[in-house]
């Protein structure tokens, strides 16, 4: 089933398995501007210095949306953005996938505040901001993307629920998807009971086929994707902090192997006990 | 017109799958017992809204003592009005026993849960904003985000709930998200990940869909009018459908129901206004035909979005009539009798459409007295009877997400 795949060896396997190739990868969060700059931080060949979240304006919004965007605006088309861009592909061509685990913080604080008020009254913004899918109806706006788009939730484990969906549809309907994944921070007081320190976003174009752009070759068992392996870490202790409080950060060990060019398993924090099983190859 | 490119659609043709086992529970019934009563004496749930501290001229389709549903114990950090439905829900129609059995066939790693809700537990947090500490602002002690509030919570209460350990998570893009999780189950199965699907939707009556719908000028003041001359804008209801998706077994019985197509699209063209020509609604009608192989012409009868808001109910009309011809075919809205139950809404009208396949009739849209000439469709006021083949229901949300699902009979 995975007629794509150029490598013998892993077409003769046993268990049919879903091999995709990563096309472009965007990345913006805590210290970290970009991909670019942020695949050398990962594998240590430059510092890692932590500093907050510095968000582009979403320049592919109108001024007045551009305006009233919030975090998760920012964040999604961004990071989605210099995924496409990397990948050589049109936005407006690409089914997605939007991860999260809990949409725009601030945004639903201020909801609840007013709910929680006298005075009732919310503005239809704050409103249609609220869906959890906001992020994506925003980037297919500014895009033209007219496919599917799904839009995810696994609380802690989202990146991992978004990296299967992305896989299996790009397997399953051959095509390139876009993934992105993201999380923002609650102000007080829901911040006291998730505290996520601060915003991140992760984005991969995955293709069915490997194309000259291939930066590696992901490759999941369809028999049981799962694993009860301890899930990889990051050994700088900025990072592994980023990792363990942002759920769109469980992706940096995947993200690390890519930058390093390191063939091998990683686990990512996915559901209770079981990790998503990642095989990590050069494409 | 049809704004879908190649690169979007989904395999050509997809194998059909098995809806072995489904139940809803809204405000015309726990139970397809009780749903299938209502529907047939066309009863509407609606009644003047008289939840929480609400503040609105509003009708909405409440689930009768929901809070009185007692979380099973052991997954009390579970315990919010969204997953109190969702046992309420569960517990019908031997659903539970259901996906039990399957678990114990397919291996519990081969059952994933992919469930639809637009807000989750989020009354929970309103509830405990309400409750901050007056010295700190502190939220109450007892207030459980992940179990409540975050999207995931209905999801991981049910994966808990059968100790399931495949594949899971909630898909949530508004009004669209009961239905899509159809297309995760179909994409997931194919691939070879699972055997089976725990699907459907769960949504709950909360302040922020209420006051939010009502920023929008969307609520309306009567019961919800799908389709109507008149009509005003939705009633919010709530519900909890459940569909237990699999591959198709060696032989099957002749009322069993398929899911046959599925097809998803979005608008890119604004928030909270759906496209005006319905290029993302048209787009879905073709892709969920496209993915049966059928024609338009094999669709019997159409459960519509029709949530009763001038704007959307126009667009779908058009969109209907672009895809099938004008007044091709029989349609109608089931919004009048459950009113619109967000993220759940795509899971109870598969299951509705599941009903009016098996049962071999049409249900006649409630509330609606004079229909709108300007909408060109075939809208069904009364019941009719008559054996079904193929039905197509759509499921469209905020943000431009749609969604078009055909189910039928195996035969």
């Amino acid at each position: 089933m995975t007629a794509s795949t150029p490598h013998p060896v892993a077409a003769a396997a046993v268990a049919p398995a879903l091999t995709v190739f990563v096309e472009g990868i965007g990345l913006v969060g805590p210290g970290l501007d970009s991909w670019q700059d942020g695949q050398a931080q990962l594998t240590g060949q430059a510092d890692y210095v932590s500093a907050k979240t510095v968000l582009p304006p979403p320049m592919s919004l109108p001024a007045a949306e551009r305006r009233r965007a919030g975090a998760v605006i920012k964040v999604s088309l961004a990071v989605g953005h210099e995924a496409v861009n990397a990948a050589g592909l049109q936005a407006s061509t690409l089914p997605s996938v939007f991860s999260s685990s809990g949409g725009d913080g601030i945004n639903c604080h201020d909801i609840c505040a007013a709910l929680a008020s006298n005075d009732r009254l919310i503005s239809p913004t704050r409103f249609h901001n609220s869906v959890h899918n906001a992020a994506s109806g925003y980037w297919s706006i500014s895009t033209g993307a007219t496919p599917t788009s799904s839009v995810l939730c696994a609380h802690d484990g989202s990146f991992s629920a978004g990296l299967l969906e992305a896989i299996t549809q790009a397997v399953v309907d051959d095509t390139p998807v876009l993934l992105v994944a993201y999380d923002t921070d609650y102000p007080e007081p829901l911040r006291s009971k998730r505290p996520i320190p601060d915003t991140l976003g992760v984005a991969l174009v995955l293709s069915p086929r490997r194309s000259e752009r291939s930066l590696a070759r992901l490759h999941l068992q369809a028999a049981d994707c799962t694993t009860s392996a301890a899930e990889n870490t990051m050994a700088d202790a900025s990072l592994e902090f980023l990792r363990q409080t942002i759920p769109a950060a469980r992706a940096l060990p995947l993200l690390q192997a890519i930058a390093s060019r390191q063939a091998g398993a990683v686990a990512l924090a996915y559901l209770d006990g079981a990790h998503l099983a990642v095989e990590v190859g050069l494409p | 017109m049809s704004a879908h490119s190649p690169i979007a659609s989904p395999l050509p043709s997809m194998p059909a799958l098995l809806l072995s086992h489904f139940t809803a529970t809204s405000s015309i019934g726990r139970g397809l017992d009780e749903t299938l009563v209502s529907l047939r004496e066309q009863r509407s749930g609606l009644k003047p809204c008289d939840f929480d501290s609400a503040d609105l001229q509003t009708w909405t389709g409440a689930v009768d003592a929901v809070d009185k549903e007692a979380i099973r114990s052991d997954l009390r950090a579970f315990n919010c009005r969204n997953n109190r439905l969702a046992q309420i829900g569960l517990r019908q129609d031997g659903f539970d026993q259901a996906v039990l059995a399957a678990a114990a066939r397919c291996g519990k790693r081969r059952v994933g849960v992919f469930l639809g809700t637009s807000t989750s537990g989020i009354l929970e947090t309103e509830l405990a904003y309400r409750a901050r500490d007056p010295a700190t602002g502190a939220l109450p002690a007892g207030f459980v985000y992940a179990g409540s509030h975050n999207p995931f919570s209905v999801t991981a209460f049910v994966r808990d709930y059968f100790g399931l350990e495949g594949p899971a998570m909630t898909v949530s893009s508004a009004c669209s998200s009961s239905a899509k999780v159809f297309a995760s189950a179909r994409r997931m199965i194919a691939a070879g990940l699972i055997d089976a699907a725990v699907v459907g939707g769960v949504d709950s009556l909360c302040l922020t869909t209420l006051y939010g719908f009502n920023s929008l000028d969307l609520l309306s003041p009567d019961p919800c009018r799908p389709f109507d001359i008149a009509r005003k804008g939705i009633s919010i209801g709530e519900a909890a459908a459940f569909v237990l998706l699999e591959k198709l077994p060696g032989s099957l019985d002749a009322d069993a129901v398929l899911l046959r197509g599925v097809g998803e699209s979005s608008d890119a063209h604004h928030m909270s206004a759906p496209h005006p020509e319905g290029r993302g609604a048209i787009a879905a009608m073709h892709q969920a035909l496209a993915s049966a192989g059928l024609q338009p012409g094999s669709i019997d009868y159409i459960n519509l979005h029709g949530t009763a808001t001038p704007s959307n109910d126009a667009v779908e009309g058009s969109a209907v009539a672009e895809v099938f011809g004008e007044r091709a075919l029989p349609c109608s809205s089931t919004k009048g009798a459950t009113g619109h139950t967000l993220g759940a809404a795509g899971g109870l009208e598969a299951v509705i459409s599941a009903l009016a396949l098996q049962q071999g009739f049409m249900p006649g849209g409630v509330n609606t007295d004079s229909l709108d000439p300007a909408l060109p469709v075939d809208y069904l006021l009364h019941n009719r009877d008559k054996p079904l083949q193929y039905v197509l229901s759509n499921s469209f949300g905020f943000g431009g997400t749609n969604c078009s699902l055909i189910l039928g009979r195996a035969q």
